[in-house]
């Protein structure tokens, strides 16, 4: 057999192309004559930035345009754009995570976490901030709401969730499931602070006007909270596969059942893993509790009765109204720290949101 | 225990209802119940915004915030709402695509799967930080952007000076919300860029597609449901979040100018005033909250259908 | 139209799997050239790497020459979107594009060329790449319909009209009829007899009937185990394959005798 490998001076097929090291060589010189172009107009970073990316992009496409085509010159043109818009959305996400991590650290620890705000006023800071005295105050008593509250909304969220999306899977036709699931849909779209609207107004109307707790702050969550444990566990529950259903069955095991000792242990990671996540969702949410549970500034463990500190509301407040106006970075130093508890926390349950997912998944044969 | 017939294999079809056992019947009220509370409570939820909305529009409207009625109390927050809703999806949406397409098509593939991984926890983190981010860190390196646009753009009406001194204004404001929805956006499109049927891929680079024509000939066709239900969900988002503006913008009357402060989304209003709110005020700002509620609901129904309008040509089958 | 393509001492790798070994063959212009060989022997590999559609699965990569009438594909400076317009690819499983419909996924290369068609010379295009691969007569009333709409044999003859549109000069096939009923395999059988006339044509096929029937030159791969790679062990005229091939392995494969 014989084998051609005759190589013409030129291939046709490499015609109108542009030698490889063309965009490192423009990616440099673009980045040297941006880096001139803005020191020209006393240097900083966004100029810098801008002159690089609008010279890169106009000498790539357009050397690509008149050598490779219009084709060409698009793709590269694209492909400068995605690039960029990568580039310029990890400004804001970078920046927001280290400052949440640096600004957070500074007043991070032990002490923060175990101490609440009782009797620490401005005066307090001002001492602190002169040196004549340590800084005080924490967010326990935020932290100890977060978890009462979160963890009451999860208390009536998780059985109305797990039950409905067992009726909209197992039990559910005709017009009763497909209401229930048109309203979970419309009640995903609830802005958060409409559920805090509803709860205020419920609790008013049952309680009086003004009635603030932790009770109210976890219904308004639950309202946020239902509609994603219901989704998250239908997914779950809809791919466990018929043919254990209908192994079951065969069995002569009743329906109800087999849908708790079969159909449900099976999709328990993912419902488990659904539910750490609408808890890391709602855990952050910050809107429904500022008009339903209220501020204060000392530990409440009731939550049924007074008003009761959350940590998204703390962050807010220390934010928003410092203890003391003349020396406000006290309290902005504590925002931060309660921010990076709550981030936290978020990502603690994303965590194990993860693990669960991966260590209780049911073992496949295959 | 008889030997009579067991319940169909097929879920699909409900058992005939020959005598059903007490556990079987229990269990399926229980999940039915459970149902039903959900619409009850979302009855609720109308039935109560309703009622204590109502005083709002049988009061004297001198008495309303403004004097002169619900109405021209509450545009002006529509109108702040849906600005900051907008301008935070301009920023967004070709960013948000961008990085979509830069995971699923462009970045190396175990770089992707991390890239992934971090911007669904950004979409976890809360609000209130990305506030307290917005106006600590954001409003004061931006103002002196702000400030440009006002001199040099300053005859648009949305970029009129002065520019603020803060920064604290609904362009900042704007900017905080697509930081928000940006993660939303990113996550959705970049599931729906992932799940390309590779056949249609390959069809297209068979053709001798390039890369951005692989793109626009197979991903963005088979995603285009799936990026604009991205889209729609971020509206809503940035539609009814209330924290970054809040928290970023320094309130007050209506003004074009997006570099000023002034202006107030309906979200924020609540929030600023509902907790020292009484009588009318109070019956005032949860009407206001209907009017959010109803802005979100049709933002949504309108994604859907959509989503459903080109069921034909969609990759589904 | 229509190119040879000359394959000299080729190995493929899945990073650092060498899949298919030392490969070297020529392949005559306006004729069928069918492989054969048992499952993961690297066929379907092999012919990928004809028009570089192997560089999409990651960590693929090549080593040796393909030479299009003289002009080696992999020389550097080579870009695949212009090797992949000269070497079209029908592939195993349809894959007309869901959200276009049958005209616009018969002009879906040409539009990537020339921007602007008239109307005319589009209808032109479509009519005549249909009516090449014998579909014109069952879709000419419902072009505007989508191309997911169609049987199987149909989307797959769509796809054959999608490749031979842009006027490729060869055109590669994997397994064009494993998702087919027997009627619309005869279909695309037939069409490819009839393409040959203006295409070099590679066809990939388990069916070693199939083979018989369609092909000019047979060339047989095969694997000697599990993680071993796969090599070409013989190619001859389809007829000497099916009758008296000079490898025993070749003779143990075409006669069934064969794993």
């Amino acid at each position: 057999m014989t084998v051609d490998t005759r190589i013409p001076a030129v291939s046709s097929l490499a015609q109108n192309q542009l030698p490889r090291a063309t965009t490192p060589v423009l990616l440099v010189l673009s980045l040297a004559a941006g880096a001139g172009l803005s020191a020209a107009l006393g240097f900083s970073w966004a100029w810098f930035a801008v002159f690089f990316i609008v010279l890169f992009a106009v000498v790539n496409t357009t050397v690509s345009g008149v050598v490779e085509g219009r084709r060409k010159a698009t793709d590269k043109l694209v492909t400068t754009l995605v690039y960029t818009a990568f580039g310029l959305a990890l400004i804001p996400l970078i920046s927001v995570s280290w400052s949440v991590v640096d600004n957070g650290l500074e007043r991070f620890g032990a002490d923060f976490l175990t101490t609440s705000m009782r009797n620490v006023t401005g005066l307090n800071d001002q001492q602190a901030v002169d040196g004549e005295a340590e800084f005080i105050g924490g967010a326990y008593h935020a932290l100890l709401g977060t978890f009462l509250i979160t963890g009451l909304a999860t208390l009536i969220s998780v059985p109305i969730g797990l039950l409905t999306s067992i009726y909209l899977v197992e039990y559910g036709r005709g017009r009763l499931a497909r209401a229930i699931t048109f309203f979970v849909d419309v009640m995903t779209g609830i802005p958060s602070i409409v559920a805090g609207l509803f709860a205020a107004a419920l609790f008013a109307v049952l309680f009086g006007v003004g009635t603030r707790n932790g009770f109210a702050g976890a219904v308004a969550l639950s309202v946020l909270m239902i509609p994603v444990v219901v989704r998250s566990s239908e997914e779950m529950l809809r791919i466990v596969p018929n043919e254990l259903r209908e192994a079951a069955y065969a069995l002569g095991v009743p329906k109800w059942r087999t849908i708790v000792r079969v159909v449900v242990p099976t999709a328990i990671s993912g419902i488990a893993s659904g539910v750490t996540l609408a808890i890391a969702r709602v855990v952050g949410e910050t809107a429904p509790l500022i008009v339903t549970a209220g501020f204060t500034s000392s530990i409440n463990s009731n939550p049924f009765s007074e008003w009761m500190m959350s940590l998204p509301a703390y962050v807010y407040s220390q934010a928003m109204r410092p203890l003391s106006g003349s020396v406000p970075e006290p309290s902005f130093d504590r925002a931060w720290a309660a921010a990076l508890t709550l981030v936290l926390i978020v990502m603690l349950l994303n965590l194990i949101a993860r693990l669960i997912a991966r260590l209780f998944s049911p073992k496949t044969g295959r | 225990m008889t030997t009579t017939a067991n319940p169909p294999p097929r879920q699909a079809t409900p058992a005939p209802r020959a005598k059903a056992r007490p556990g079987d019947r229990i269990f399926s009220w229980s999940t039915r119940t459970a149902g039903v509370l959900i619409l009850v409570v979302l009855a609720g939820v109308a039935a109560f915004l309703i009622v204590e909305a109502l005083p709002t529009f049988q009061a004297d409207p001198a008495e309303i915030d403004g004097g002169e009625g619900f109405f021209s109390y509450v545009w002006p927050l529509v109108f702040g709402t849906l600005a900051a809703a907008v301008i935070a999806l301009i920023i967004a949406t070709p960013l948000a695509l961008g990085i979509a397409l830069f995971i699923s098509h462009y970045a190396p593939r175990r770089m992707a799967q991390g890239l992934g991984y971090v911007v669904d926890l950004l979409a976890a983190i809360p609000s209130v930080v990305y506030g307290l981010w917005g106006i600590q860190w954001l409003a004061p390196r931006v103002q002196g952007a702000w400030a440009w646009l006002a001199d040099n753009l300053g005859f648009i009406p949305i970029f009129t000076g002065p520019a603020s001194a803060t920064g604290r204004t609904m362009l900042t404001a704007g900017v905080v919300l697509a930081v928000m929805i940006l993660p939303i956006i990113t996550a959705i499109s970049r599931e729906v860029f992932l799940q390309t049927p590779t056949l249609h891929e390959e069809a297209a680079l068979a053709l001798g597609a390039t890369r951005w024509e692989m793109i626009r000939m197979a991903v963005i066709p088979f995603g285009r449901p799936g990026i604009i239900s991205g889209i729609m969900l971020g509206l809503g988002r940035a539609l009814g979040e209330t924290m970054a503006v809040a928290m970023v913008l320094s309130t007050g009357g209506f003004t074009w100018s997006m570099v000023t402060s002034g202006n107030n989304t309906i979200a924020a209003e609540i929030a600023l005033d509902f907790p020292e709110s009484s009588g009318l005020k109070t019956n005032t700002l949860i009407a206001a909250g209907l009017v959010l509620f109803a802005i979100t609901l049709a933002v949504n129904m309108f994604a859907r259908w959509v989503v459903s309008r080109r069921k034909e040509f969609s990759g589904a089958n | 139209m229509s190119k040879r393509i000359d394959v000299g001492d080729l190995n493929v790798y899945y990073g650092s799997f060498l899949a298919v070994e030392g490969v070297s063959m020529a392949i005559e212009a306006r004729s069928v050239t069918a492989f054969i060989g048992p499952s993961g022997c690297g066929k379907s590999t092999f012919i990928r790497t004809l028009n570089r559609m192997h560089e999409v699965i990651p960590g693929a990569r090549v080593e040796g020459k393909v030479m299009l009438d003289g002009e080696d594909l992999y020389a550097a400076n080579v870009d695949p979107v212009t090797v992949r317009r000269q070497v079209g690819m029908v592939f195993q499983r349809p894959n007309p594009f869901p959200t276009m419909s049958i005209r616009d996924n018969v002009l879906a290369g040409m539009k990537l060329n020339s921007k602007r068609m008239r109307k005319a010379e589009a209808d032109d295009v479509v009519e005549q790449s249909l009516k090449g691969a014998n579909l014109w007569n069952e879709v000419k009333d419902r072009l505007d319909k989508p191309g997911s709409g169609l049987s199987g044999g149909q989307q797959q003859r769509l796809c054959i009209a999608r490749a031979i549109a842009v006027q490729p000069e060869v055109l590669l096939m994997d397994e064009p009829c494993s998702a087919l009923d027997p009627i619309s395999t005869l279909a695309i059988e037939d069409l490819i007899g009839e393409l040959k006339q203006n295409y070099t044509i590679v066809i990939v096929t388990h069916n070693m009937q199939q083979a018989a029937r369609v092909s000019d030159r047979t060339a047989f791969f095969n694997i000697a185990g599990t993680g071993k790679p796969g090599k070409l062990i013989e190619m001859d005229d389809t007829t000497k394959i099916f009758t008296n091939p000079s490898v025993k392995a070749t003779e143990d494969y075409v006669s069934g005798r064969f794993g």
